[in-house]
């Protein structure tokens, strides 16, 4: 079998030219990746690279056998046939679609499939205690009885990495941790991740935020086109995201947003004293007395924290489709204008990218081409006849403006990347033709070039006149999109900073402070 | 093979359910030594069907849209009595009878849809509801009895189109008919073509385009003929007449207008589509009242066949509906499924029942062979579906009605570099 090895740094993980293929698709061909003991070690590579599939073959979700090459894991060759086998092994996979129960408690979620059992009855005392010191390790302070579905995605996140633990988990695979998460939970997670380290356990991350993995990796493998491209080492190398993102793109990316000069024209459109009420909650309002204001040609960006009201008004607005609506008015080039349905927001000319692409957004049945057509089925038909010649040449046109990456338009949106489907989606928009168009988190999941491409069409539409709105979790990119930006905290506007005022620390303190300071 | 996959459109497997229909048909016709296709047989066939099939029209837009309806038999049966009660006690002219039988549907459609749409109850619940309700209507108002329907009524369950023209030993009208669809299969499938071209599509070789015309025209001609030289005073069934036109109404409804894709879009993402301006509630209310009034249609026709109104008319019916929708290829999530799937979907019962019949096997038989079946071929759906190829049967659906279909099958372009200038 295998030849143990004396290490300097003891290798806890090799996985040695690795070769997975489906059929017509070479997913991964001769990739290699060295973990070493207690570190914790990142995955770059932009979507479709290959990362997920390379950790579906490390945990057994493609067995042994499916794929070439040897998988050597504490000095011996591992042959899982499954997840159980692979986490039999130490090894625990967290996904980043979470697999958590909604209707189960803390404590039932983390010992499901692993229940402490005593003469055949489940412990609970036992697994009560025993979830109460897992949650005092991972830093959650809930109680272990509360369900799932009463805690945020980043508590949850938590509850996951808790359960992972029970398991006695010595290599932790964490995909995508902090893509649903705002800041603060953000850097709890990764503090985490670090306080694990400090223990003993070793981690490999896979993410798009480049920022944390500069911050908390100690070695880097960057994947591209199913191949590994090199392993960096961040402290030795020096290693900064420029530096990830040329590994990545194979080229390096001068700016990470394309050159505009903005073209701003008069106020256009106007909210004013909006407030809304929780859907479900009485008396609890998701918008307070919110006033603002966008220009023609602007791209205004909305910051705050996740939760802080941002998608609630930006869909309030949007044909009432969040909330109950209590008061405020809505001006259109200086005319008072009512919405009280989706369409009427339409035909207003309104248009809203939803944050939550696969839930939201799109039909994952449909094609490309119904998908385009489908925010304005209007325009290309005659009566209540749909012309599909029509639809076909619509979707062809956006698809090579925008440059999607498909065989053709009949293609399933499903089979698409990220970016792809963003780019379906924002071509569903902009059929529409909208004087407004709303984007909740324009980039979430997408990779590096894509999301460049993302910015060019967004600041194109600008271009045309319209007016856009950004919504987004991430501030550089609000930063380098904007030209004004308001802050949102608790439901409020706290505040608005044109493109030069604005910068991190005053955003953030915005975002985090009921008045405005400034 | 290969021959094989340009004539079914890259993919043999899209076919599998129409291959199963025929084989089962061969199978049965030489098995039960010629009886199968003969005229009486086939016939029959249509006529003791048609209602299920008209039932599947329905059902398969309600399973589109996500939702079931249960009560469909017994709205049928609701719809029939009252018919048939209104002709007898208010002496209704056929024609007005119908028309109240349609109303009446689409008041119990209107209904349903309220409380599935707008109240928000599950489809499964408030159909199970109308279920017990209907039936319980049929058979308070029909005092449990049977009620006869006189013989214009009769007409539009067991009747024939008329002999008209010179005798030519064939049925004329039945002949006219069969010529109709050869020349629609034809110049369709030249237009679509012309205008795949025009767009720039792929299309196949001119002689896959030939064979397929060739086939699917053979067929149309052959049953033509069956219909046509059946014993005197039969030909093409009323029944089947209204089938025709409904499957082509309700197909072109499906595929090419607002409303059809909206239904998709509700039954695919009902947020997504709310979103994109698309009125849920509508649409569900809507493809609920259908399905009542196609059921009330049904229940008539099934009078009409029977020649009376009983108060047992219907039972089962919804679960033969259902079982048509799904071997046709809908999904039970929604969102997936075509209109000739589904009748595709109930001939294959239809056949099957029919077959086994003339095989003289018993019903308890019958009925476990119609089990396997409807397992088996969902079976095979979901297991491609996991494989993660399309599902054949929804998508050799798909070649009938949403797209013109050129399906390629690798997607290796998601790993290419982004080659954009920076």
């Amino acid at each position: 079998m295998s030849t143990p090895t004396t290490h300097p740094d003891p290798i806890l993980l090799e996985m040695r030219s690795i070769t997975k293929e489906f059929p017509g698709v070479k997913a991964l061909s001769d990739v290699s990746l060295r973990v070493k003991v207690g570190e914790i070690h990142a995955i770059c590579g932009e979507n479709g690279a290959g990362k997920s599939t390379l950790m579906k073959v490390l945990s057994g979700v493609y067995p042994y056998g499916s794929y070439d090459g040897d998988i050597v894991y504490q000095a011996e060759v591992q042959q899982f046939r499954d997840i159980r086998a692979s986490e039999q092994a130490g090894i625990v996979i967290i996904h980043q679609e979470l697999a958590l129960i909604p209707e189960l408690s803390i404590t039932e979620n983390i010992f499901l499939g692993n229940e402490p059992v005593r003469r055949g009855i489940i412990d609970w005392a036992e697994a009560r205690k025993r979830s109460v010191e897992l949650l005092a390790r991972v830093g959650l302070r809930e109680d272990p009885d509360t369900p799932i579905k009463e805690i945020g995605v980043g508590k949850q996140q938590l509850v996951e990495i808790a359960k992972a633990l029970n398991k006695s988990v010595k290599l932790l695979i964490l995909d995508e941790p902090t893509a649903a998460l705002n800041e603060s939970d953000s850097q709890h997670l990764l503090d985490l991740i670090l306080g694990l380290k400090g223990r003993g356990i070793t981690s490999i991350m896979i993410s798009h935020k480049l920022n944390e993995i500069e911050q908390i990796a100690d070695e880097i493998t960057i994947i591209r086109d199913g191949k590994s491209i090199e392993t960096l080492n961040v402290k030795e190398d020096g290693v900064d995201e420029d530096r990830i993102i040329k590994g990545m793109v194979g080229r390096t990316l001068e700016s990470r947003f394309p050159d505009h000069t903005p073209k701003i024209g008069e106020v256009f459109f106007e909210v004013k004293d909006w407030n809304v009420g929780h859907p479900q909650i009485q008396d609890r309002l998701v918008c307070k007395n919110s006033t603002f204001h966008v220009r023609r040609g602007e791209i205004v960006g909305f910051a705050g924290l996740m939760g802080a009201g941002r998608t609630e008004l930006a869909r309030s607005v949007f044909g009432h489709s969040y909330g109950r609506f209590i008061s405020g008015q809505v001006y259109k080039d200086g005319k008072p204008i009512t919405m009280r349905s989706v369409r009427q927001a339409i035909d207003a000319g309104l248009g809203y990218v939803t944050e939550d692409r696969k839930s939201l957004g799109l039909n994952l049945l449909d094609d490309i081409k119904t998908t385009t057509v489908s925010a304005n089925l209007k325009k290309i038909s005659r009566g209540i006849v749909v012309d599909t010649n029509k639809e076909f040449m619509v979707a062809e046109q956006y698809r090579k403006s925008l440059r999607t990456k498909t065989p053709s338009v009949e293609e399933g949106v499903s089979k698409l990347s990220g970016g792809n489907q963003q780019k379906v989606v924002l071509a569903k928009w902009m059929f529409t033709d909208p004087d407004l168009l709303i984007l909740d988190e324009p980039t979430r999941g997408i990779d590096v070039g894509a999301k460049y491409e993302i910015y060019g069409i967004i600041q194109q539409l600008a271009n045309q006149g319209k007016g856009v709105i950004v919504i987004s979790s991430e501030l550089p990119e609000l930063l380098g999109l904007s030209d004004r930006i308001y802050t949102i905290f608790e439901g409020s506007i706290t505040g608005v900073l044109n493109k030069d005022e604005a910068s991190q620390e005053s955003l953030m303190k915005l975002m985090t402070s009921s008045r405005k300071a400034a | 093979m290969n021959a094989l996959k340009k004539l079914f459109g890259g993919n043999t497997r899209q076919f599998g359910m129409i291959f199963a229909l025929v084989a089962l048909v061969i199978f049965f016709q030489i098995f039960t030594s010629g009886r199968t296709l003969t005229p009486g047989n086939v016939i029959n066939l249509f006529n003791g069907n048609s209602y299920i099939l008209i039932l599947a029209i329905g059902m398969v837009l309600v399973i589109i849209a996500g939702h079931i309806d249960l009560s469909v038999g017994s709205v049928a049966a609701f719809v029939g009595i009252s018919v048939a009660l209104a002709i007898r006690d208010w002496h209704l002219p056929w024609y007005a009878a119908v028309l109240f039988g349609l109303l009446l549907g689409a008041l119990i459609g209107a209904w349903q849809g309220f409380w599935t749409a707008y109240v928000g109850i599950p489809a499964f619940i408030v159909t199970l509801a109308g279920m017990l309700l209907f039936r319980g209507f049929n058979q308070f108002v029909g005092k449990s009895n049977t009620v006869p329907v006189p013989e214009d009524f009769q007409y539009l369950g067991s009747g024939y189109l008329p002999e008209v023209g010179p005798s030519t030993g064939f049925n004329n009208l039945t002949v006219l008919l069969g010529l109709i669809a050869v020349a629609f299969v034809i110049t369709s499938e030249i237009r679509s073509r012309r205008t795949a071209q025009a767009l720039g599509a792929e299309v196949p070789e001119a002689w896959v385009m030939i064979t397929k015309l060739v086939l699917v025209n053979g067929a149309i001609l052959y049953a033509t003929y069956l219909f046509a030289t059946g014993r005197t005073g039969t030909s093409f069934p009323i029944p089947g007449l209204i089938l025709a036109v409904l499957v082509l109404i309700y197909g072109f409804i499906s595929a090419k207008t607002v409303i059809g894709r909206h239904i998709y879009a509700v039954g695919g993402n009902r947020h997504a589509a709310e979103l994109s301006g698309v009125q849920s509630k509508k649409v569900n209310f809507m493809v609920m009242m259908n399905m009542s009034i196609l059921a009330g249609l049904a229940g008539m026709i099934f009078v009409g066949r029977s020649t009376a109104s009983g108060p047992f008319d219907g039972v089962g019916w919804e679960l033969d509906a259902i079982a048509a929708v799904f071997i046709g290829g809908a999904a039970v999530t929604g969102g997936v499924g075509t209109v000739i799937g589904s009748i595709v979907g109930g001939l294959v019962m239809a056949v099957l029942n029919n077959g086994l019949q003339l095989l003289g096997v018993g019903a308890d038989l019958t009925q476990i062979i119609k089990g396997l079946v409807l397992l088996a071929a969902v079976a095979f759906d979901v297991y491609n579906k996991t494989q993660g190829k399309k599902s054949i049967i929804g998508m050799m659906m798909k070649n009938f009605g949403r797209s013109s279909e050129i399906a390629p099958d690798e997607t290796t372009s998601t790993k290419e570099v982004i080659s954009k200038e920076a």
